[in-house]
């Protein structure tokens, strides 16, 4: 007889891409499923269940299905993607230092003058001179 | 940074201006500009001077162990007054443009300043600010 394609280990696999993949590109959007990637946890339950399902049934019934490779690869690189999600999603980018020492509201923003794209100086009482306000957004930079 | 630019017109109908301040030199900044299609004000801190003033300054997490900035976000009225602060814990967590707006709504009312919408200011490729020496 014939033993049939384990079509559980793949789609386990692919699943747990997915559920990667859209977190970057869709939840990383929306700050409810962003904070807490609820959404892309959820989608790990079915990856793992059919991942263990199908490493199970190639080992199990070795008679009736595949997989006793691929299984168990796909199966050992999902973990490291889950774990190196899990470990992206509540450690690294929470390596953050104190903000003890951040200005507060109500203190006086010190002025500044900084060269802008164009390498033109840009002074902050320049732009409050002309606007009713700016937001100053501190970005970790591209280097 | 994308969601801040969507929402510039917004930002400059309540009069208010908005800046990007990092440690990358201008011309880092000018192909970040051309490349995402940024119109507002990118500045360069690349001896993280004014980071380190506004007490945001992330020590040694760039790369070859330069100091850069910690997300933050400020918002300034024209007397130079911070009135708002956000401060992340989590890389992942930033304000959304609609926190801001928010917060200016809530903070800074236009009519209370007497703000009046005037379209010189919001045309989206003046340079704001341009002081050459």
């Amino acid at each position: 007889m014939k033993r049939s394609w384990n079509g559980f280990v793949w789609l386990g696999f692919g699943i747990t891409l997915v559920a990667i993949l859209s977190y970057f590109l869709v939840f990383l959007r929306f700050p409810v499923t962003r904070d807490i990637p609820w959404v892309t946890f959820a989608l790990f339950v079915p990856a793992v269940w059919l991942l263990a399902a199908g490493v199970n049934r190639a080992f199990g019934q070795p008679e009736r299905y595949r997989g006793r490779v691929a299984g168990p690869i796909l199966s050992t690189l999902s973990m490291a993607l889950i774990g190196l999600f899990g470990y992206f999603a509540f450690a690294l980018t929470k390596d953050l230092p104190s903000a003890n020492a951040a200005l507060r509201a109500g203190q006086r923003a010190p002025d500044f003058a900084l060269a802008d794209a164009g390498g033109r100086p840009v002074a902050l009482s320049e732009i409050l001179r002309r606007n009713r306000g700016a937001v100053l957004i501190f970005y970790r930079g591209y280097w | 940074m994308r969601g801040f630019e969507k929402r510039l017109p917004d930002f400059r109908a309540r009069g208010v201006e908005v800046v990007g301040i990092s440690v990358d030199s201008c011309e880092d900044s000018r192909k970040l500009c051309q490349s995402q299609g940024y119109t507002f004000p990118f500045l360069s801190d690349p001896k993280a001077e004014v980071i380190r003033r506004y007490g945001v300054l992330h020590a040694r997490a760039g790369m070859n162990d330069q100091d850069i900035a910690r997300p933050a976000e400020f918002l300034v009225d024209a007397a130079g007054t911070i009135r708002w602060v956000n401060l992340t814990e989590d890389l992942r967590v930033r304000a959304r443009p609609e926190d801001v707006l928010k917060a200016i709504d809530t903070l800074m009312p236009a009519a209370a300043s007497g703000w009046r919408h005037r379209s010189s200011i919001v045309h989206v490729n003046d340079r704001i600010v341009s002081s050459s020496p």
